[in-house]
Order: structure tokens, then sequence, then C-alpha cells
């Protein structure tokens, strides 16, 4: 892509720069209109709510470490893993990418102004915190035990907690997510600039188009469904509940309508970034640009038929059973074309080893082993043995954390220079990236062989046998909380004190590399036109401008 | 499209992220269309719910049905279906600029719809009184109490939520009356009516199917 990006002098850029340039004026940040700084305080909020899902996953663990129930009673830890659950999928993992990195970038990688409704997005995000502090007053009160599937009748008539209020939370926080993806289709459909067409479009906002299809079609459904549970609890009509001539397989239809596809709302925007990276730093044109972008699609159709396979031992006809097994193997096909297609762009790339990159790699042996374990899962004999065990646990967790959230970081360490303007440490950001890998597989894959072995999920107590396996993940999830740590204190500090990043300090394509860093409020100086295709890197001069990150390295530490 | 920004006059209403006035009338007319999607989803999970107890339940369900009372049934549907077509006219009106006409149109078009809030008031308030709302004072006199009670569980979860679109859409109606009364609509800018009317008629629709499925089950035996 080339545009005529006229560069003025640093003075003025700094001007007009979206973040202000000197003065700090909260009432400009809170009633924004900009899509980058709505950006920015989803970035806020969601690190703020993903260090409270960890520090629910870190008590999880904590009583896990011995076989007896010590730490906390049954009912407390019940409440534990629920608050990790809705926490984690609710409020980080639905809005992560899309919210923030997809807020920042999906306008300016197409080359527009802004998102189409600002203001919309400017109340997903009120709306957003408004459920974010309903759940947390939930939390405060007494929490919820239902964990995050709200299962009937359980939920609407025996549960003894929070559940109407964690509810309403969700509920809202649906809509946010709603006002987010309308505002991504409309954007990509009316106000990408002249000359980029659909197949010159980055991958990442090919993935965020898939993505917004899901959100659009599938949370009004768990939104009316949660609503039902909630109205059923409250008011006692029956639509779940047996004993009020309810059905309470309706309501794991419904929920899993949206919650299978909500899986891929997490992941689609990681594999979108993984393109980005990938291509970036191999230096190469994706391989078969096509296939991934439509394999983003694949991946948003089949996922609304896949629901069933959630409810193998539910009571479901075994022909639903059978038909859904099949169906959910088909989504293996675009999955491993994204796989194979980012593998065969790395061959004969030319391979820098930057932290983003780190964090891509590590997503594609990860995602490739939860995707793997999927399919064993899609089999309904394997899944009859396993099913409500750790191996499911483990699966979830190899395409959720070893994906989206290694997609979520690599992103951040990508674009954080554009986003902030500012350079971070590479080798305590290379260090971080290899504690999250090897934290990471040291937490789940223990937790392969434990389900193997028949350990249920969602008890507070287990055999002795189990111990060794307990302890390893335990200790993992340490390595993984230090591994997150990390970034969150020297991205912190690299605000302050980071070098000055330059507008393109990868060397990479892509329109928001031919804007400053960081941007000027209306994005682009002079309102690019696009002339070639997505990640063009044939006239890629090898020397210049290649590594300046690893340069600047060996010589701190020559 | 740019070179043709620089042509175009601009217009007060254009907002700064779009480079026509063109750009943001296809804009935010798809963006109305996503919505009605993301409203057909959200009524859908209430449908599907609907369609499975129905079958579960036929004869329960047609023996509820036949306590409610078609009459204000029929006539609030028509009442709605008049006020699609007010509704229309005003869109007409903001079109070709006759403002009076619009102003007025859109306030029969309130009228219309706070008719049908006042009706469904009156039918809950019966319901009230027969002890058909569902919980602890349900009280079901037929063959089939469970059923009739599920029936009535999703009549007033089905009707409440249509009735709670309709009061926004009132709101939303209302808040075009002083800009339609200030003739800010014209031939050239007139896409806050346009998409409001998208709305109403969506809602229109979704009591067309909600009338048969509700009143009129098993009626034809």
């Amino acid at each position: 892509m080339t545009i005529a990006t006229t560069h003025p002098d640093p003075a003025q850029a700094a001007t007009r720069s979206y973040l202000g340039g000197g003065g700090w004026d909260l009432k400009s940040w809170l009633l924004t209109r900009d899509h980058k700084r709505i950006a920015i305080l989803y970035v806020i909020s969601i690190t703020l709510f993903f260090f409270l899902g960890a520090l629910g996953a870190l008590l999880v663990r904590l009583e896990l470490l011995t076989p007896a129930g010590d730490m906390v009673q049954a009912d407390t830890y019940n409440r534990l893993f629920t608050l990790h659950g809705v926490i984690m999928v609710f409020f980080f993992l639905i809005p992560s990418i899309p919210a923030t990195l997809g807020n920042f970038l999906v306008p300016i990688m197409i080359g527009a102004k802004d998102l189409a409704f600002p203001r919309i997005n400017l109340a997903s995000w009120y709306l957003y915190n408004l459920a974010g502090f309903l759940v947390l007053w939930a939390i405060l009160l007494g929490g919820v035990d239902t964990g995050w599937t709200f299962y009937t009748p359980f939920s609407t008539t025996y549960s003894n907690s929070y559940v109407t209020l964690t509810i309403v939370a969700v509920f809202l926080n649906g809509f946010s997510s709603i006002f987010t993806g309308l505002n991504f289709i409309v954007t990509i459909h009316r106000m990408r600039a002249p000359g980029l067409t659909w197949f010159r479009l980055p991958l990442f906002i090919w993935a965020h188009y898939a993505t917004s299809l899901i959100i659009v079609l599938g949370t009004p459904v768990v939104a009316i469904t949660l609503a039902l549970v909630a109205v059923e609890r409250t008011l006692h009509i029956g639509i779940f509940d047996p004993a009020l001539g309810g059905d309470p397989v309706l309501f794991q239809h419904l929920f899993w309508f949206y919650s299978h596809p909500a899986v891929y709302i997490m992941i689609l925007p990681s594999m979108g970034v993984i393109s980005e990276l990938v291509a970036a730093f191999a230096r190469k044109r994706v391989f078969g640009y096509h296939f991934v972008a439509f394999a983003s699609i694949a991946i948003a159709v089949l996922g609304f038929l896949v629901w069933g396979h959630h409810m193998f031992v539910s009571g479901q006809s075994a022909y639903a059973g059978m038909v859904f097994s099949v169906l959910s193997m088909l989504v293996a096909i675009p999955s491993a074309v994204k796989v194979f297609n980012w593998t065969a762009t790395l061959y004969q790339g030319s391979i820098s080893r930057e932290t983003p990159m780190l964090y891509a790699l590590g997503f594609i042996g990860l995602f490739t082993i939860g995707g793997m374990t999927g399919v064993m899962l899609a089999t309904m004999g394997i899944d009859v043995h396993v099913h409500d065990t750790y191996f499911v646990v483990a699966h979830f967790h190899y395409i959720m954390v070893g994906g989206a959230i290694m997609g979520y970081l690599g992103g951040l360490h990508y674009w954080w220079p554009k986003m902030t303007g500012r350079l971070y440490p590479a080798f305590w950001s290379r260090i971080s990236a290899i504690l999250v890998f090897l934290g990471f597989n040291l937490t789940f894959f223990p937790q392969f062989v434990l389900g193997y072995m028949g350990m249920p999920r969602r008890y507070w107590a287990y055999p002795p046998e189990f111990q060794v396996l307990n302890v390893l993940s335990t200790a993992g999830a340490t390595i993984l909380g230090v591994g997150y740590l990390l970034p969150f204190t020297y991205l912190f500090w690299s605000l302050k004190y980071g070098q000055r990043a330059s507008d393109n300090p990868w060397g990479a394509t892509g329109l928001e590399w031919e804007t400053t860093s960081p941007p000027p409020t209306e994005n682009f100086l002079t309102p690019p036109v696009v002339t070639k295709d997505a990640y063009d890197y044939s006239d890629f001069d090898e020397g210049a401008e290649r590594r300046p990150h690893l340069a600047r390295e060996e010589e701190e530490y020559a | 499209m740019r070179e043709a920004h620089a042509a175009h006059e601009a217009h007060a209403a254009l907002q700064h992220q779009f480079d026509t006035l063109e750009q943001q009338k296809e804009a935010s007319t798809l963006g109305m269309w996503i919505f009605l999607v993301t409203e057909i989803m959200f009524f859908g999970g209430l449908f599907c719910a609907y369609l499975i107890h129905r079958r579960q339940a036929y004869e329960g369900f047609a023996e509820a049905s036949f306590a409610l009372d078609v009459g204000l049934g029929a006539f609030n549907t028509a009442v709605l279906i008049g006020s699609s077509l007010t509704m229309a006219l005003a869109v007409w009106a903001a079109q070709v600029g006759r403002r009076k006409a619009c102003f007025g149109l859109l306030l029969v078009t309130i009228a219309l719809g706070s008719v049908f809030l006042g009706v469904k008031v009156i039918e809950y308030s019966h319901k009230f009184h027969e002890h058909h709302v569902p919980g602890p004072h349900f009280h079901w006199e037929g063959t089939y109490p469970e059923a009739a009670e599920v029936f009535y569980s999703l009549y007033f979860a089905m009707t409440g939520l249509h009735a709670l679109h309709m009061v926004a859409g009132i709101g939303v109606l209302a808040a075009l009356l002083w800009p339609a009364w200030k003739g800010r609509y014209s031939a050239a800018y007139h896409n806050p009516v346009e998409l409001t009317g998208l709305y109403w008629h969506f809602v229109d629709i979704v009591w067309i199917f909600l009338f048969p499925l509700l009143y009129l089950i098993g009626r034809h035996h």
C-alpha cells in the first residue's frame, strides 16, 4: 500500500496526536468520541477485570494444591470458579481484542477517520463499565455459584446466590458488545478508503468482520435467554424449570446457540492478529490470502451449527448428537486452513524473532493443540467419557488462554508503539513471552492427563493420587501469573520512560504504519488512497529499517 | 468519493467521520438494518421457546389461548397497522419537505401507539383479576393448568417485550417532533424519520406474528 503522507515536523505531530499533547484533561477523555481514545479506555477497563479474573483463578489453583478441601468451603469454591468464568468470559475475553485493538485499528486500517457511529462506540464503553460495576457489586454481596453457564433449574430456582444481579450485568454487557459489532460491520462496508477493495483488506479486518457477524447474530439470543432466567427466578414464570412446566434442555440449546459461537468471538480476532504478525515478521504476503479470509467467514457460519456438542449427555437425541458431532468436526477445516497457511507463510520467510512474533509462534502451537483436542471432544464416544472432566477444562483453556490471550498480548506488543508512541524493553518483553508460553503449558497440559484419568471439574477436593499433577498445574499458574505481570509493569513503565517510536518501528506494511505514532485525531494528515494489495513486501529491502528494535538491543548488550 | 466531498456543500447534519451526506445516510441505514437483525434474533429466542413448548403441549396452549380476548387483540392489530400507515406517510412527508404534514402524522402515529398500549393495559389487568398471571397466585379452571401457566409465561414475556419496544418507539417518535416542527427534514436530509419508520414497521411486524400465535390457536375447530 502506498500513500502520499506528508511528514510534518515532530512538534506539530505531537500537538495533533490523539493523546492530546501534554495536557491531561479527564473530561475530554470521558466524553471522547475518538475510537482511539475509547480503545485506550477499554484497555484500562478490561485490564482491571483481567486481574480480577486472574485472582479468581489463583484462588482456585491454591485450593487445588492439596487433595483435601482445606482452604475454602465447597460453596465458596463454587463462587470462586464462577467469578473466574463470568469475569474472564464476559468481561475480558469477549471484549478483549475487538474493543481494544479492533477499536483502535479497524478505522485506521481501512483509512477512515473514525467508526461509523462514534457515540454508540462511547456508549458501548459506558455500558461495559455499568455492567462491570453490577457484577462487582454481586461479587461483593457474596457472588454467584452457578458457573458461568447459569444452567437451569439450579439458577432459576435453587441457587442461593446473586444470580439475578449477575445476569443483569451479563445482559447489559452483551449490548455493549453488540454496539461494537454493529459499528464494525457498518464501518467496514461503508467507510473504506478509495482503492481499498475487499480483497485488499488486511486479514485483521476480515477476522473482525466475521467476529462482528457472530456478535450481532448470537448475542441477542443469549440476552433474551438470560433475561428469561432472571424473570423466571424473580416472578416464577415457567419456561425453563420443569417444576413449573418448563424445559431445562431448552435453556441449554438457547444458551449454547450463543455461547459456542462466543468462543469464536474470542479466537477469530486473535487469528486476525496472528495473520498480521506472521506477515510482518516473516516479510511475506500471507500464503493463500483468500483462503485465510474466507476461513474466518466459514468459522463464523459453521460456529452457529455446532452448539449441540455441549449437550451430548444432556438428554439430546443420539441422532442430533451425531449431526452435531460431524458439524463440529467441520470447524477443524477452516481452522486448519489458517494454521497451515501461517506455517506456509513462515516457509522461506525472512523471520525475525521480535516479541510479537514469539507470541504469534506460541499461538500457532497452542491453538493447534487446542483445536486437535476439540476434534477429540467433538467425537461423541470420547466426549461421553471425558465430559465435565479437566480434559475439557484443558481443551478450552488452550483455545481461550493459549489462543485468545496470546493473540491479544502479541497484538498489544505489536501495536503498542503505534498506540502510545513509545517502545518497551525488548529483553523483558521476550522474557515475558517465553514465561507465558512455558507457564501456560505447565498449567494446562497436566489437566489433559488429569481429565483423561477421570478428575471431574468444579470440585474443590479430589483423591490423593491426582495431587502431583495438580501441584504441577498450580506451579505453572504461578509462572503464568508472573508472565502476565511483567508486560503490565514494563508497558506501564514505557509510557513515561520508553524510547519514542518511529512511525513504522517494525518496517511493516499496512495503513496504520503510514500515519504518525501516535496517530493524529483524524487518523491521517492526508486522506489515504490505496493502490496495492495487503502485505506487499515485494520491494522489501533486506538491510534498511530492518530490526531497529533488535539492533538497539544488540547495542545495549554488546 | 473525496472529490465529491470537495464539491459537496457541507450540511449542518454531516458528522465529522463521513465524507458526504450520502455516505452518512448509507451507513446509518445499514446500521439500522443490522440493529433490526439483532432484534429478530432477540425475539427469535422467545419464538423458539414458544414453538418448543407449543409442540409439547398443543391442547393446553389452545385451551389457554381461548381465555384471551380476540376482539381486543384484533382491534389492536388494526390500530398498529394503521399506525404503520401514518408512519409511512410521515416518512413521505419528510421526504417532500411538508413540515406540518410530517409533524401531524408523527403525532397521529404516537397517538395510535399509545392506544395500542392502553388496550394492552386493559388486557393485562383482566388477566390479573382472573389470576392468569403465572406465579404463586396462578389459578386455572381448565384441564391443563400446567400448560396454561407455561402459555401465560410466554404470553407475558412476548407481549411484554413487544410493549417495551412500543414504548421505546413512541419515545423516539416524540424526539422527532421538535425537529419536524422546526422543518429540519427535507429531501436532502430526512434519515432520522426514515430509520425510525423502519424500526416502527419492525415492531408492527412482530405483533403481526404474535397475534395469531397467541390469540388464534385452535380457533378454527
